[in-house]
C-alpha cells in the first residue's frame, strides 16, 4: 500500500461522505421534510406505552422527557396516535396549565375529566386527551390542532388566556419558528396576519439539511425513543421539584400589560385571526369546539385592586374578556368563561398553574359543557 | 502488501521507531495532565498527574533490572523535567494557561522544587531497594496502601482534608469526591505487574523513558487494557514504520469503539438501571428492561473504550491485549470471565490467584477448598477494587461463588465423561449465564444493599 493508495482511500471516503450528506439533504427537502417524516417512526404505542401528554422537558435526565421541534415525533409518541377504541374523543389544547405543570398525569385536566367517568348519550365513554403544550401562543395551539385533527377527535376543547393572544409574540417560540412550513401553510390557508417571511422563521440552509446539519434533531428523536422506556417503567414524564416559588400575590402599582397602557388594548393587537382560524379548521373537519377562557389567579394581595396577578393588570384582562365574549358571541364555537372558577389558594407557581384540587374545580366547571356537546354530536 | 514509510525520518537522523517512541513518551506524560479533570482542591489537576509520574519513576527506580546508564538517565530525566516545566510555564502565557491542565498550574519554582524532591526520592529508592529485589514488597505495600486510601471513603475523605490543608482550603468541606485521580487504578495494576515481574526475575531491562511510556501509556490510561511490561516492551522495541494497513485497522477499531461508547452505551445510559429509577420502576417486566439496558450499557461503554484504546495504540504499532470477546454469548461463567475484562482477569490470575493456589496446594489443602478460596477471594478483590462498599463485595462474592459452582460442575461432568452439550443446551447455558451476570449487576449498579435487595424483589415480582 503506498501514498497513492492512501490518497485514493481518503478521496473515496470524502466522496462517500459528501454524497451521503447530499442525498440526505435532497431527501430532506423542502424544509426538513425527510427528518419530519422520520418522526412518524416511533417505539411508542408499540414497544413503549404512548405518552399521556406531549413531550416536553427542561431536565430530561430527571423528567424522562425531552423537548423537540418535530410535531410528527411528538404526536407519534402520544397515546392519541394509538389505534382508537370505541370512545368519544375529546382533545384538550392549551398552554402549560392544560399540559399540567407540576401535576401528575392523573391530576391534569385530561386526567380529572377522565376520572369523572362521563359518557356520551350513545354510551361511548368520554376520553379526554391532553394535547396541551407549555408555551403561550395561539399559533402554537393552531399548529397542534392542525396535527390533532388527523386523529379523529369528536370534540376539541381549546383553553386560552390573554397571554397567548398578543400578535407580535405569536412567532417567538422555538416550536413555532422551527415548524415554518406548517405555519406558513396556515398563514396562507387561513389568511393569518403573520408575515410568512418573518425573519423569526427558521429555514434550514442546504448544509443544515444534511445529516451533519440535522444531527441534533436526529439525536433528539433517538433520545425521545430511549426515554420512552423510562416513561413506561416509571410513569414519570416531568420533574417535580420538592419546593417551588409560589405565584406572586403582591405587586407594584404597575398598570402595563406588555407594551400597552390603560385604557388602550386594541383588538388588532391580539391574534383573534388565529382563534378564528382554529374554529374554522375544526368546523371544516366537522368537529365541534369548546373554547374555555382558563382560570387565572385573582390575588388579594398588595395592589390587587390594580392587578389580578403578575401577568395581568385588571384593566387589560377585563378588556380582553369583554372582547373575547363579544367575538365568540356569533356562535361558531361554544364558549365558557372559567376565568374565576378557581380560588387563589389553588394556584401553584404561576397565575395559571393549578393545584390538583384547582384542576378538579375546573374539570367540574367544564364537564357539563362537554356533556352537552356530546349530546349534540 | 508492502509497508512504505509515510513520513521520512527527521533529517534522516532518527528512525521512525525512535521518533514514535519519543512521541509516545511525550504524549503519555502530557496525556495524564490533559485527561485529569479539575477538582475542588486547588491545583490537584496538576499534582495528581505529577504524583502518578513520580510513582512510575519510583517503581522504575525500585526495579534493579532497570537500565540506568547515566547518559540515558540524564536524557530521560531531562525530558520529564522539560515536559513538566513546559506545562507549568503555560500559566504565564494567557491563551495557553489551561491547555494541559484544567486550572492554572503551580509556578515554575514550585515545580522545580517538586522535580528536585521527586529526583531525590527516586535516587534514594534506587539505592535502597534497587539492589534488593525482596524489598520491592515495601513499594508494593505502599502502592496498596495508596489504593486503599483512594477506595475507602473515610480514608479518601481524610486524604482530601490533608490535601485541602496543604492548599490552605477549608478542611471542614473535605469530601471523598474531592480526590478523583483519573487513571490511578490502572496505573496501580501496571506498576504492581512491574514489581512482581521484577521479583520473579522476569522484568526486562527498561529505560526510564520506556518504563514511563508503559506505565502512563495514554490510550490505555483511563480504562486499560492492562498490558504486561515485557509484552509492551516487545512492541516498543520492534522495528516500526507507519503502516497503512495497521493505521486502517486501528482507525476501524476506533470508529467501532466510538460507536459503541458514544451511540449505543450513551443511548442505553438514558434508561439503564440506576439508584433513582430503581425506586421508581413499576413492575417486574420493566425492571428487567432497565437491568438489561444496564448490562448492555456497561458492556458497550467499557468495550467501546477498550476498542478505542486498542485502535489508537495499533496506529502506533502497539498491539494492546484484547479486553472483551463476546462475553454475553458464553455458555458458562468461567468462559464469561475469560472474555470479560480479560486483561484484568489475567492480571489477577497471574499475580494473585496462581500464587495463592500454589501456596495453598503446598500446604496440603484439598482441591475444592483451594478453588473456593482462590475464586472467592479473587472476585472479592476485583469487586472491592471498584470501591470498598458492601455492594461491590456482594457482587464479587456472587461471581466467586458462581465460578466455584461452575468449576465443581465441570469437574463432575468431566469425571463422568459427559458428552459436549448440544447447541440448544449451549444456548440455554448462555442465557442462564447472561442472567446470572445481569443479576450480579444489580449489586454493581446500585449504591446500597437495601436498595439492591428491593430491586431483586421487584425483578421477581415480590
Amino acid at each position: 500500500m503506498n501514498r497513492c493508495s492512501l490518497a485514493r482511500i481518503l478521496a473515496k471516503t470524502l466522496a462517500w461522505f459528501v454524497l451521503f450528506n447530499a442525498l440526505f439533504a435532497w431527501a430532506n427537502t423542502p424544509d426538513n421534510a425527510g427528518v419530519s417524516a422520520l418522526g412518524q417512526l416511533s417505539l411508542y404505542n408499540a414497544l413503549w406505552p404512548g405518552r399521556l401528554r406531549l413531550p416536553y422537558g427542561d431536565d430530561p435526565g430527571r423528567a424522562y422527557n425531552i423537548s423537540l421541534y418535530s410535531l410528527e415525533a411528538m404526536f407519534a409518541s402520544h397515546v392519541v396516535s394509538s389505534r382508537p377504541s370505541v370512545e368519544f374523543r375529546v382533545f384538550l389544547i392549551g398552554d402549560s396549565a392544560t399540559w399540567g405543570w407540576l401535576l401528575r398525569n392523573e391530576e391534569t385536566l385530561a386526567g380529572q375529566l377522565n376520572a369523572l367517568g362521563l359518557r356520551a348519550p350513545d354510551g361511548r365513554p368520554v376520553r379526554a386527551y391532553n394535547l396541551g403544550y407549555p408555551i403561550m401562543s395561539l399559533t402554537k395551539d393552531l399548529l397542534i390542532l392542525r396535527h390533532a385533527l388527523r386523529h379523529q377527535p369528536d370534540l376539541v376543547v381549546w383553553l386560552v388566556t390573554l397571554e397567548s393572544f398578543p400578535s407580535e409574540a405569536q412567532l417567538d417560540h422555538p416550536i413555532v419558528r422551527h415548524n415554518a412550513p406548517a405555519v406558513r401553510a396556515m398563514i396562507a390557508d387561513y389568511a393569518l396576519r403573520a408575515d410568512p417571511n418573518d425573519p423569526r422563521f427558521v429555514t434550514p440552509t442546504l448544509l443544515e439539511r444534511t445529516l451533519v446539519g440535522q444531527r441534533r434533531a436526529l439525536a433528539d428523536w433517538l433520545r425521545l425513543q430511549a426515554y420512552g422506556a423510562l416513561w413506561g417503567a416509571t410513569g414519570i414524564d416531568q420533574h417535580y421539584p420538592e419546593r417551588y416559588e409560589p405565584a406572586q400575590r403582591d405587586f407594584d402599582a404597575d398598570l402595563r400589560f406588555r407594551q400597552f397602557t390603560p385604557p388602550e388594548l386594541p383588538k388588532s393587537a391580539l391574534a383573534f385571526d388565529v382563534l378564528d382560524a382554529g374554529i374554522r379548521m375544526a368546523t371544516e373537519a366537522g368537529v365541534p369546539m369548546l373554547i374555555v377562557n382558563e382560570p387565572i389567579l385573582i390575588s388579594q394581595g398588595r395592589n390587587s385592586h390594580l392587578r389580578y396577578n403578575a401577568l395581568y393588570p385588571r384593566w387589560a384582562y377585563d378588556a380582553y374578556r369583554a372582547m373575547l365574549r363579544a367575538h365568540l358571541a356569533q356562535g361558531q364555537a361554544r364558549y365558557l368563561d372559567a376565568w374565576d372558577s378557581v380560588p387563589q389558594a389553588e394556584f401553584t407557581n404561576s397565575a395559571v398553574h393549578l393545584t390538583p384540587r384547582g384542576v378538579r374545580l375546573l374539570a367540574e366547571a367544564i364537564a357539563p359543557a362537554i356533556a352537552d356537546l356530546t349530546a349534540r354530536r | 502488501m508492502a509497508d512504505v514509510a509515510l513520513a521520512p525520518s527527521l533529517a534522516g537522523r532518527y528512525t521512525q521507531a525512535q521518533l514514535r517512541n519519543a512521541g509516545l513518551f511525550v504524549l503519555s506524560v502530557l496525556g495524564i495532565y490533559v485527561l485529569q479533570p479539575a477538582m475542588p482542591i486547588r491545583q490537584m489537576d496538576f499534582w495528581l498527574p505529577t504524583a502518578a509520574l513520580l510513582l512510575a519513576v519510583v517503581v522504575w527506580a525500585a526495579t534493579a533490572a532497570a537500565d540506568r546508564s547515566a547518559r540515558a538517565l540524564i536524557a530521560d530525566g531531562s525530558g520529564i523535567a522539560v515536559v513538566l516545566l513546559g506545562i507549568a510555564g503555560t500559566r504565564y502565557i494567557e491563551p495557553l494557561s489551561t491547555l494541559f491542565t484544567r486550572t492554572l498550574a503551580p509556578d515554575v519554582l514550585t515545580v522545580l522544587l517538586a522535580l528536585a524532591f521527586g529526583g531525590a526520592v527516586a535516587l534514594l529508592i534506587a539505592r535502597l531497594i534497587g539492589p534488593r529485589p525482596g524489598w520491592t514488597w515495601g513499594v508494593l505495600a505502599a502502592l496498596v496502601a495508596l489504593l486503599v486510601a483512594l477506595k475507602v471513603e473515610p480514608l479518601t475523605q481524610a486524604l482530601a482534608g490533608a490535601l485541602r490543608a496543604w492548599q490552605g482550603q477549608s478542611v471542614a468541606a473535605a469530601s471523598a469526591l474531592d480526590v478523583r485521580w483519573l487513571g490511578f487504578s490502572y496505573l496501580f495494576f501496571r506498576l504492581v505487574a512491574a514489581l512482581r515481574e521484577r521479583a520473579a526475575g522476569r522484568l526486562p531491562r527498561m529505560s526510564l523513558r520506556e518504563f514511563i511510556t508503559y506505565a502512563l501509556f495514554a490510550p490505555a490510561w483511563i480504562a486499560g487494557p492492562i498490558d504486561r511490561p515485557e509484552r509492551f516492551l516487545r512492541d516498543l522495541r520492534a522495528d516500526f514504520c507507519f503502516n497503512l494497513a495497521d493505521s486502517m485497522e486501528g482507525g476501524r477499531r476506533v470508529a467501532v469503539g466510538a460507536f459503541k461508547k458514544f451511540v449505543l452505551a450513551d443511548l442505553l445510559a438514558l434508561f439503564a438501571l440506576n439508584e433513582v429509577n430503581a425506586l421508581q420502576v413499576r413492575g417486574a417486566a420493566w425492571a428487567w428492561l432497565l437491568l438489561y439496558a444496564y448490562a448492555l450499557r456497561i458492556y458497550f461503554d467499557f468495550g467501546g473504550y477498550s476498542d478505542i484504546a486498542i485502535g489508537i495504540a495499533r496506529v502506533f504499532g502497539i498491539r494492546l491485549p484484547e479486553n472483551f470477546s463476546r462475553p454475553y454469548l458464553k455458555p458458562n461463567l468461567t468462559q464469561f470471565w475469560n472474555s470479560w475484562h480479560i486483561s484484568l482477569a489475567q492480571w489477577f490470575r497471574a499475580y494473585y490467584f496462581n500464587p495463592l493456589t500454589r501456596a495453598l496446594r503446598t500446604r496440603g489443602w484439598p482441591a475444592p477448598a483451594i478453588i473456593l478460596t482462590g475464586q472467592l477471594t479473587t472476585m472479592l478483590l476485583i469487586g472491592l477494587w471498584h470501591g470498598v462498599t458492601w455492594n461491590f463485595a456482594i457482587w464479587g462474592a456472587w461471581h466467586g461463588l458462581g465460578l466455584f459452582i461452575h468449576n465443581r460442575w465441570a469437574d463432575f461432568a468431566r469425571a463422568r465423561a459427559m458428552p459436549e452439550p448440544p447447541a440448544l443446551q449451549r444456548a440455554l447455558g448462555a442465557a442462564l449465564t447472561f442472567h446470572f451476570v445481569a443479576l450480579g449487576w444489580v449489586w454493581f449498579a446500585l449504591p446500597d444493599p437495601a436498595l439492591a435487595w428491593r430491586m431483586v424483589a421487584t425483578l421477581f415480582g415480590l
